[in-house]
């Protein structure tokens, strides 16, 4: 299975403005802590380490 | 003044040589007297080959140094003849926990497979461990010449010999060796009169070991704390050794200063903290180290051959250190003998340093991954670590990813050139390039060990029909046959599980107990092909 970089978000809009508002009163490091775990958590779902090295590359383009 | 150990102390003798002034040409030299070099004096006179070692000091290792004792090493001492000894003096564990500010973070224990003659680890001061095979060596006075208070100052190479300068309290004199192995120690000084190359990483932390005495009821488990309450955005580590002496080990970071950071009005705070106010205990020993993960750049320079932390130098996270030296040594000694003999070719040699050099190269590696993670070097390092403790605590996925040290196994050498590549189906992880698992078998109606069992020379293993041969030949070069129903019972079942052996194998293992090659039916003229192979004859 490759990268998956076609819409697959259900709800776009509400799934953005619930991670905004999640982090909307949060320190700037628990921000980043958040973001971290959040990486691990859905890096975990996804498993397969080809799909997470070329998300890891598309991400630092 | 140790209150636990003794220090021996060897006296210095002058050697013959030096009184009356002869050069002789010794096979081997071995330069260093510690875990490494002892063991390799050891595997030498094991082989039948005469070694003098020379060491610039005359007692074992100062200060506890080397802790844990993994599996592997402890099989190789067992044909050493010290390894009862280790495994009685020490102390087996199997329960780590890690531990995340003021919470348990998760536990985990080793689950030694059963069916092992080995423990999967044991905790043991490195002292002892160097005065078992200094009175083991002495067995064997015929082949080792065990020369205290010797200084190796400097050495020419020759095509075929080395020539050294050695100080001793009489003086300088000269020696000649056709082969040296060094194992003087991350610092050596023979890696630096080659001019070898010694890279890698270094890192900007400093740890503060502190051995103390005590006898508190902690149960005998590693706990490794991340930025516990007691030492606020460092690690710590509390381990067991033997004589209730505990390895407690602190980061200190880089701006403290060494020498105020190990006087005891400093230490003894630190200490109280971890323990508690309650908790008595006396200080044992007490240092500071920094360290670097890095190897020399070829194992082999010419008839000189480098082993232990004269060779690769790694953290001490997964102790990865002694454990793997041993490892250098049990490869080396077989193919230096074959070679000495003239039965395989000086090629053989060149395979020492790509089989080690490989497993020095994933030692570094896992090494390198362990540091990162208890020192993280940038902030977003740190906030992924913390990140993955803080997840750890509640999901079981993030355990995986907590890296406190990664125990020391075995690299197999899964690319080497000595292997035959399987051309027949196997289930199970006896490739070639594994080194043997053990297993109990029966011999002769007494129960015994597959390891205590196998050739010093090559061993050709077969499950199923064997030919009827007791041997198989290549020059001088020979394969024992062993039968699993004949020579040696499988009651258990565990040994034709481990290796797959229901349907008939045959397994073709080196004198330093890894797999060379396999197949499901015998050949000779495969398993000839694969001994020249073995033996760098191709």
């Amino acid at each position: 299975m490759a990268l998956n970089l076609t819409r697959n978000i259900d709800r776009p809009d509400d799934f953005y403005q619930e991670l905004l508002d999640m982090q909307r009163d949060m320190e700037e490091d628990d921000v980043q802590l958040m973001n971290a775990k959040l990486i691990l958590i859905l890096s975990n779902h996804i498993g397969d380490h080809d799909i997470l090295s070329e998300a890891m590359r598309r991400a630092k383009e | 003044m140790l209150k636990t150990f003794t220090w021996p102390e060897y006296p210095y003798v002058q050697s013959d040589d030096q009184k009356n002034g002869t050069i002789e040409r010794r096979p081997v030299i071995v330069v260093g007297a510690g875990l490494i070099g002892l063991s390799a004096a050891l595997d030498c006179a094991r082989h039948g080959i005469p070694v003098v070692i020379l060491d610039d000091n005359n007692t074992v290792s100062i200060g506890s140094r080397a802790v844990c004792y993994a599996k592997r090493p402890l099989e190789i001492w067992d044909r050493l003849g010290i390894a009862d000894k280790m495994v009685k003096k020490g102390i087996s564990w199997n329960v780590g926990k890690v531990f995340f500010k003021e919470d348990l973070a998760y536990e985990f224990d080793l689950l030694p497979e059963e069916g092992h003659k080995m423990p999967a680890m044991i905790n043991l001061q490195q002292y002892y461990g160097e005065e078992f095979l200094v009175n083991e060596a002495k067995k064997h006075t015929d082949l080792i010449d065990l020369r205290w208070k010797h200084k190796v100052i400097s050495l020419t190479q020759h095509d075929d010999h080395t020539s050294l300068q050695v100080e001793t309290p009489d003086g300088v004199f000269t020696m000649e060796c056709d082969w040296m192995i060094a194992c003087d120690g991350a610092n050596s000084m023979v890696r630096d009169m080659v001019s070898a190359e010694f890279t890698g990483q270094f890192f900007q932390d400093r740890f503060l070991i502190a051995d103390v005495i005590m006898k508190a009821d902690f149960p005998t488990e590693r706990w490794f704390w991340f930025d516990p309450t007691f030492h606020k955005n460092q690690s710590a580590l509390l381990h067991k050794q033997s004589d209730d002496v505990w390895r407690l080990d602190f980061q200190m970071g880089w701006d403290v200063d060494p020498k105020a950071a190990t006087k005891p009005e400093n230490v003894i705070p630190l200490i109280k903290a971890m323990l508690g106010n309650d908790t008595e205990f006396e200080l044992e020993w007490v240092s500071i180290y920094q360290f670097a993960c890095r190897r020399i750049d070829n194992f082999r320079y010419g008839r000189i051959l480098f082993a232990g932390d004269a060779a690769h130098q790694v953290s001490p996270f997964g102790a990865r250190g002694a454990n793997t030296g041993i490892q250098d040594i049990d490869n080396l000694t077989w193919k230096l003998k074959m070679v000495m003999d003239g039965d395989a070719p000086e090629s053989l040699i060149e395979s020492y340093d790509e089989e080690r050099a490989f497993a020095a190269d994933d030692n570094l590696l896992n090494s390198t991954r362990s540091t990162d993670f208890i020192t993280p070097k940038s902030k977003s390092s740190r906030i992924f670590r913390d990140a993955v403790l803080e997840l750890s605590k509640k999901y079981e996925f993030a355990r995986p990813l907590v890296n406190s040290g990664r125990l020391s196994l075995p690299t197999p050498y899964v690319t080497s050139s000595l292997n035959t590549v399987d051309e027949d189906a196997f289930d199970g992880g006896m490739a070639p390039g594994r080194n043997c698992v053990d297993a109990p078998v029966v011999v002769a109606g007494t129960d015994g060990w597959l390891l205590n069992n196998l050739s010093d020379d090559f061993t050709l293993l077969i499950f199923g029909d064997a030919p009827p041969l007791s041997e198989i030949k290549l020059g001088n070069i020979r394969a024992q046959i062993i039968t699993v129903g004949a020579q040696l019972e499988d009651k258990a079942g565990m040994l034709t599980a481990r290796y797959d052996g229901a349907e008939g194998a045959i397994y073709l293992i080196r004198p330093d107990h890894y797999v060379a090659a396999r197949w499901r039916k015998f050949d000779e003229r495969k398993t000839i092909a694969a001994l020249a192979r073995a033996t760098g004859q191709n």
